[in-house]
C-alpha cells in the first residue's frame, strides 16, 4: 500500500479509452464498477467534447461479483452494435474487474461471432502499466489487428504512394495541446513537400490502418505514445520511423534532418535538401532565435530554472531553456519513471541535477530546496509555486481546462518555438521590473518558513526573535528565516532566540 | 416509443446503465463538514485519479483525505493487510493528528475481501485513535449514497444518551416507558397513549445528514422559531461533538439520500424518525418543520406567511420558469424533492430518473409530489429508477424539454443539440435547504434559460453536424 495524495499518470484504463474514443466511430465499453466513467467527464468537459463520448460501462455490480457477468457483457456489446454501429468495439476492463478474473477473452470470442462491429479485448495489465503506457500499448494493438485482419484477406497494399508521404502517430484526446501541435506539424510537412497518409489515433477510421505501411516512413511526436506502434510498422513493414520531437529550434531542425534522409533514401538519386528552409525559418519566421539574442533574454541569463513533466515536454523544455536561452536549469525531472533511461541521457549535460519521481511531494521539497526563478512543470508544479510564490510555466500534463485553449498554441514546430519564447519571457519576473524591485525593497513577500513543503517544523521562535525577524526587510526575511531555521536543525536547537539569528548570520559568513 | 404520464405513482426500472459519480467523492464534502477528520480511500489508482480529477482544485488545498492505494502485492495477498493499513495509519497520525481516521473501502476492498471493519477495532486500540469503516463503493451504491454509508457508521460512534429524561418529565411513549420501567419514574395515568410531548420538556432532536454550517443553522433556527430545540447534528463540526443517541431521541433527515443513516438510527439506536419532505423549496421547508412539530405536539406559528413570503420573493424567477418542461437525467437521489419543488413552481417534469428510490424513508416526500402534481394540475411524472442513460437520451430527443438535469457526461454534447441542460452535481455541492436557499435552488434551475435568453437570436443553437 501506498500513501498517495495525487498522481501525475492515471489508471490503465484511461489510456485505453483516450486511443479508442480518439478514433472514428469506435465504442470502448468498460467493465467497470458504477461510477468508473468519469472518463466521459474529462473528456467532456476539457476537450469541451460537443459529441458524446463513445464510453459506456457493461456494469459490476453485486450481481456480478456473486455470479460472474455472464451474458451481461456480450448483451451490452451487441446492444451497442445494433445502436451506434461502430466499427470497432473495445471492451476495457477496469482495475475492479481485473481482479474477478473473469475470462473477458471469451465474451470477446462470443460476441465477434454475432455483431458487425470488429470487437477487441484490450490488453493491459491495470497493476503494472500506467495512463501513458496503456494507451501507447492499446494503439498499437489495434493497428496490429486490423493489419493482421487487411493480412488475412489479402487487402494489404505495400506499395509507397507517389510522392513523399508519413503517418503521424500518437496525436490524441486530452492530449497536451495534442490539437494545435497537430496542425502545426501539419503545416510544417506541407512546407516540406511531404503529404500526410494517416494521423492516429485522433480522428482516424479503424479501416484506413490497412492504408499505414503506404507512407514513406512514420513521425512519432511525443514519446509517450506512438512509439510501439512505430516500432511494430518497423519491424513488420520495414517502415522507419523518427521520433525526434519537432520542439525547439534545435531539435527541429533535427527531425527535419533526419526527415530528409529518409525521403533520400528512397528518393535517390533526386536528392532534397531542407538546409536554406530550416534557415529561412530559424532566422527570420520563427522569432525565438531572434529572441534568443536580445537583450530581453540577456537579462535570464544565469537565472535558476527547474522542470519537471512527462519525459517528451520535460526534456525538451530542458534544452530549450539551456541552450537556447541560456538558463540555468537546477533540475530537470519526470514522472515517466518506464522511460528514466532516455530521459537521462537527453538532459544530462543541461542541467545540475534530475530527477524522476511520481511523488509530486519530493518535487515539491525539490523546488522548495532550490528555489528557481521560475517552474516549468505541469498543473501540479504551478500550485506549488503559488505556495511558494514562484512563478510556473505549464508545459505538461496532467492540465487543467485552462490549458485546453482555444486559442491556437502549438509547441512542436516553428509557431510552437515563439509560444514556448512567450511562455518563458513571461513566466520569469520581467527583467527590468526584478532589477528595480531588488532596488527598492521589493514586495512583501509571504513567509515560507521551511526549505521544504512537507509538514516537519519542530522549531519555535521566542517572541523577541520573532520581533526580530521582522525588522528585518520583507524580500529577504524568509532567506533569513530559513539559513536561521537551517542552523538551529543543524546544531540541534529548537527554541529560536535572538542569539541564534546572529550564531546563524556568524556561522553563514564563516 | 411512448411517453406514458399517469395520474397515480408509478415506478419503472430500467437497465442501470447510467453516468453517476461514485460513491467515494462524498470525502470531498465530508472532509470539510468534519473538520478534525481524516479520509483514507483504500481503493487503486482508478479511485484516486476520480477523485483528483472530480475534486480539481480542493486537492492542492492540503486535503484531509488521502488513498491507500492498493499495489499488486496487496491485491495478491503477499502482502499483510493489517500491517500495512498501520503503517499509513500511524504516519497520518503523526502528519495530521486527526481526532478520527474514516477507512473508505471501495470496489476493490470488497472483490478480495478485505475485512476493514475486522481490522479496525484492533488497530483502533493499537493507535489509539477512533477508526470508522464505510463502504462507500461503486458496486452497491451511486454518488450521495457515499455519505449515506459514512453517517451510518458513525451513527454507531455517537455517545449514548444519558438519561435526559428528569423524574418531572414525563415519557409517554409506551415503548419508551417500558425500557426505562427500571427508573422511578413517576407514570401519569392521565396522559393518554400518544407519542405527544410537550415541547418544554426538552425532548432530544438531532438532525442527519451533512450541510455547511450556514445552513444547518439557518435549519436550527427555523426549527427555533417554532420552540424546537436542535440538540445535535450528524454529522457534526467536530468528531468529538457527535450528538448523544438512544432510546428516545428524535431524528430527522434533511436529506433524501440518506436511507441506511435512518434505518441505522431506529434499528440500532432505538431513535424516533420523523418521516417528513426534505427542507428543499420553501413547500419542501414548511412541510418538513410541520411534520416536526407534530411529532412534538406543537402548533406552527406563522408558518405559512414564511412560505408565502418566500413564494413572493420568487416571483421573478417563478416567471421565467412557470409553463416550462425539465426532465431529469438522475444521478444524486435529490430528484425527487427537486421535481417536487418545481413543479410546484409550476413546472411540467417529463421524467424523474433517479439512481435508488426508498419508497418508505421517502414516503412523504412522495405523498408531497403527488399531492403538489394535484394542486398544480399536472399529471405525475414517471419514476425512473435505475435509468438508461442511452434510452432517456432518446427520450430527451422525443420530447425536448426546456431544460435537461443531468451529469456532465452529457452536458455539453446535450447543448450542442440545442437541449439546456443544468449539470446536476451542482445541486449537491450549492446550499438549496430551507427558506434562506430557496432562490439559490431556482438560480441554478434559471441559469441556462436566462443565459439562453441572451445569446436567442444569434442563430446558433444547434452545433452539431449531423450525420
Amino acid at each position: 500500500m501506498k500513501l498517495a495524495y495525487w498522481m501525475y499518470a492515471g489508471p490503465a484504463h484511461i489510456g485505453t479509452l483516450r486511443v479508442a474514443s480518439s478514433f472514428k466511430n469506435v465504442h470502448a465499453i468498460m467493465h467497470a464498477p458504477l461510477g468508473d466513467d468519469y472518463f466521459n467527464v474529462m473528456r467532456s468537459m476539457l476537450e469541451r467534447e460537443r459529441d458524446f463520448t463513445p464510453v459506456t460501462a457493461s456494469i459490476v455490480d453485486r450481481h456480478v461479483l456473486a455470479r460472474g457477468s455472464q451474458e451481461k457483457v456480450v448483451d451490452n456489446i451487441s446492444r451497442k452494435d445494433k445502436q451506434e454501429r461502430p466499427n470497432l468495439i473495445v471492451l476495457t476492463p477496469t482495475c475492479t474487474s481485473s481482479i474477478l478474473q473473469e475470462d473477458l477473452q471469451n465474451f470477446v470470442d462470443r460476441v465477434s461471432i454475432i455483431s458487425d462491429s470488429d470487437v477487441i479485448l484490450a490488453d493491459v495489465n491495470h497493476y503494472r502499466v500506467n495512463e501513458l503506457q496503456a494507451a501507447d500499448r492499446t494503439l498499437e494493438q489495434v493497428v496490429r489487428y486490423y493489419l493482421s485482419k487487411a493480412r488475412r484477406q489479402g487487402n494489404l497494399n505495400l506499395s509507397l504512394t507517389d510522392k513523399p508521404s508519413v503517418n503521424i502517430i500518437g496525436i490524441f484526446t486530452l492530449g497536451f495541446h495534442n490539437q494545435h501541435d497537430c496542425r502545426e506539424l501539419k503545416r510544417l510537412l506541407k512546407d516540406l513537400g511531404i503529404e500526410i497518409n494517416q494521423i492516429i489515433p485522433e480522428g482516424g477510421f479503424v479501416e484506413n490502418i490497412s492504408q499505414l505501411p503506404k507512407a514513406w516512413f512514420n513521425l512519432v511526436p511525443y514519446r509517450e505514445v506512438g512509439l510501439m506502434t512505430a516500432k511494430y510498422l518497423e519491424k513488420e513493414f520495414g517502415m522507419s520511423y523518427i521520433s525526434t520531437t519537432p520542439m525547439g529550434v534545435v531539435d527541429i531542425a533535427n527531425c527535419i534532418r533526419q526527415i530528409q534522409e529518409r525521403i533520400n533514401n528512397i528518393l535517390s538519386p533526386i536528392l532534397l535538401n531542407y538546409e536554406p528552409y530550416i534557415d529561412e525559418q530559424t532566422k527570420f519566421i520563427s522569432q525565438a532565435a531572434w529572441f534568443s539574442r536580445s537583450i530581453d533574454c540577456q537579462n535570464l541569463t544565469g537565472k535558476k530554472a527547474v522542470v519537471f513533466g512527462d519525459a517528451t515536454h520535460a526534456a525538451s523544455i530542458t534544452k530549450i531553456l539551456a541552450c537556447e536561452m541560456g538558463i540555468r536549469v537546477s533540475c530537470a525531472g519526470t514522472y515517466c519513471k518506464h522511460d528514466e533511461e532516455w530521459f537521462k541521457e537527453q538532459v544530462q549535460n543541461f542541467c545540475d541535477e534530475i530527477l524522476i519521481t511520481d511523488d509530486h511531494t519530493k518535487v515539491g521539497d525539490m523546488i522548495a530546496r532550490i528555489e528557481p526563478s521560475a517552474i516549468f512543470g505541469t498543473q501540479m508544479e504551478r500550485h506549488i509555486g503559488k505556495r511558494l510564490d514562484i512563478p510556473c510555466g505549464v508545459i505538461s500534463s496532467p492540465v487543467h481546462i485552462q490549458n485546453f485553449t482555444l486559442g491556437y498554441r502549438p509547441f512542436l514546430g516553428y509557431e510552437g518555438t515563439n509560444q514556448i519564447a512567450d511562455l518563458v519571457y513571461n513566466s520569469f519576473t520581467l527583467g527590468m521590473e526584478d532589477h528595480l524591485l531588488e532596488i527598492f525593497g521589493g514586495h512583501d513577500t509571504k513567509e515560507v518558513i521551511t526549505k521544504s513543503l512537507s509538514t516537519d517544523t519542530d522549531l519555535t521562535w521566542n517572541s523577541e526573535s520573532q520581533l526580530e525577524l521582522n525588522k528585518i526587510p520583507g524580500f529577504v526575511r524568509g532567506k533569513i528565516k530559513r539559513n536561521t531555521e537551517k542552523f538551529a536543525r543543524q546544531t540541534g536547537i529548537t527554541k529560536i532566540t535572538v542569539e541564534t539569528m546572529y550564531a546563524a548570520k556568524e556561522a553563514l559568513n564563516a | 416509443m411512448s411517453i406514458k404520464i399517469s395520474e397515480t405513482l408509478t415506478f419503472e426500472c430500467e437497465t442501470g446503465n447510467y453516468h453517476t459519480f461514485c460513491p467515494i467523492s462524498c470525502v470531498a464534502w465530508l472532509y470539510q463538514k468534519i473538520e478534525d477528520s481524516f479520509f483514507l480511500v483504500v481503493g487503486t489508482k482508478t479511485c484516486g485519479y476520480f477523485l483528483q480529477n472530480a475534486l480539481g482544485v480542493m486537492i492542492f488545498a492540503e486535503p484531509r483525505y488521502a488513498m491507500a492505494e492498493l499495489e499488486e502485492g496487496d491485491i495478491s495477498a503477499q502482502l499483510n493487510d493489517y500491517q500495512e493499513l498501520k503503517r499509513l495509519c500511524i504516519q497520518i497520525k503523526k502528519d495530521r493528528n486527526p481526532s478520527v481516521i474514516i477507512w473508505i473501502g471501495t470496489c476493490t476492498t470488497e472483490i478480495i475481501k478485505m475485512d476493514l471493519e475486522g481490522m479496525a477495532p484492533k488497530l483502533e486500540n493499537e493507535i489509539e485513535i477512533p477508526i470508522i469503516v464505510a463502504r462507500a463503493n461503486g458496486l452497491d451504491y451511486a454518488f450521495t449514497q457515499g455519505e449515506d454509508t459514512v453517517l451510518a457508521a458513525m451513527a454507531h460512534r455517537c455517545p449514548e444518551q444519558e438519561i435526559l429524561i428528569s423524574k418531572k418529565k414525563k415519557i409517554v411513549d409506551k415503548s419508551v416507558e417500558e425500557l426505562f420501567s427500571f427508573l422511578p419514574i413517576e407514570t401519569d395515568k392521565k396522559i393518554t397513549k400518544s407519542t405527544i410531548i410537550r415541547s418544554e420538556k426538552k425532548v432530544p432532536l438531532v438532525l442527519f445528514g451533512s450541510l455547511p454550517s450556514t445552513v444547518a443553522s439557518q435549519l436550527s433556527l427555523e426549527l427555533n422559531r417554532q420552540s424546537i430545540n436542535v440538540s445535535g447534528w450528524l454529522p457534526s463540526q467536530r468528531y468529538a461533538d457527535l450528538p448523544i443517541l438512544g432510546n428516545g431521541v428524535y431524528v430527522c433527515g434533511v436529506n433524501p439520500f440518506l436511507s441506511r443513516t435512518a434505518t441505522t438510527l431506529m434499528r440500532r439506536r432505538k431513535c424516533k424518525l420523523i418521516g417528513a419532505p426534505f427542507p428543499i423549496g420553501p413547500d419542501g421547508t414548511r412541510a418538513w418543520i410541520e411534520e416536526i412539530c407534530y411529532a412534538f405536539g406543537i402548533e406552527t406559528q406563522g408558518l405559512e406567511e414564511r412560505e408565502q413570503q418566500v413564494w413572493e420573493s420568487l416571483r421573478n424567477y417563478i416567471n421565467l420558469i412557470r409553463g416550462k418542461s425539465v426532465f431529469f437525467m438522475g444521478d444524486n437521489l435529490l430528484e425527487i424533492s427537486l421535481a417536487r419543488f418545481l413543479i410546484r413552481c409550476g413546472m411540467i417534469v417529463y421524467e424523474i430518473g433517479i439512481p435508488y428510490m426508498d419508497k418508505r424513508y421517502q414516503a412523504s416526500e412522495l405523498t408531497l409530489l403527488q399531492t403538489t402534481c394535484k394542486k398544480m394540475c399536472i399529471p405525475i411524472p414517471r419514476i425512473v429508477e435505475k435509468p438508461d442513460n442511452y434510452n432517456q437520451i432518446q427520450r430527451i430527443r422525443e420530447l425536448q424539454p426546456d431544460l435537461a438535469i443531468t451529469g456532465m457526461a452529457h452536458a455539453n454534447p446535450l447543448e450542442a443539440r440545442g437541449i439546456n441542460t443544468k449539470w446536476s452535481v451542482e445541486f449537491t455541492f450549492a446550499q438549496i435547504h430551507g427558506f434562506t436557499n430557496a432562490k439559490d435552488v431556482l438560480e441554478l434551475v434559471t441559469r441556462p434559460l436566462r443565459r439562453n435568453n441572451n445569446l436567442e437570436n444569434l442563430g446558433w443553437t444547434d452545433l452539431v453536424k449531423e450525420g
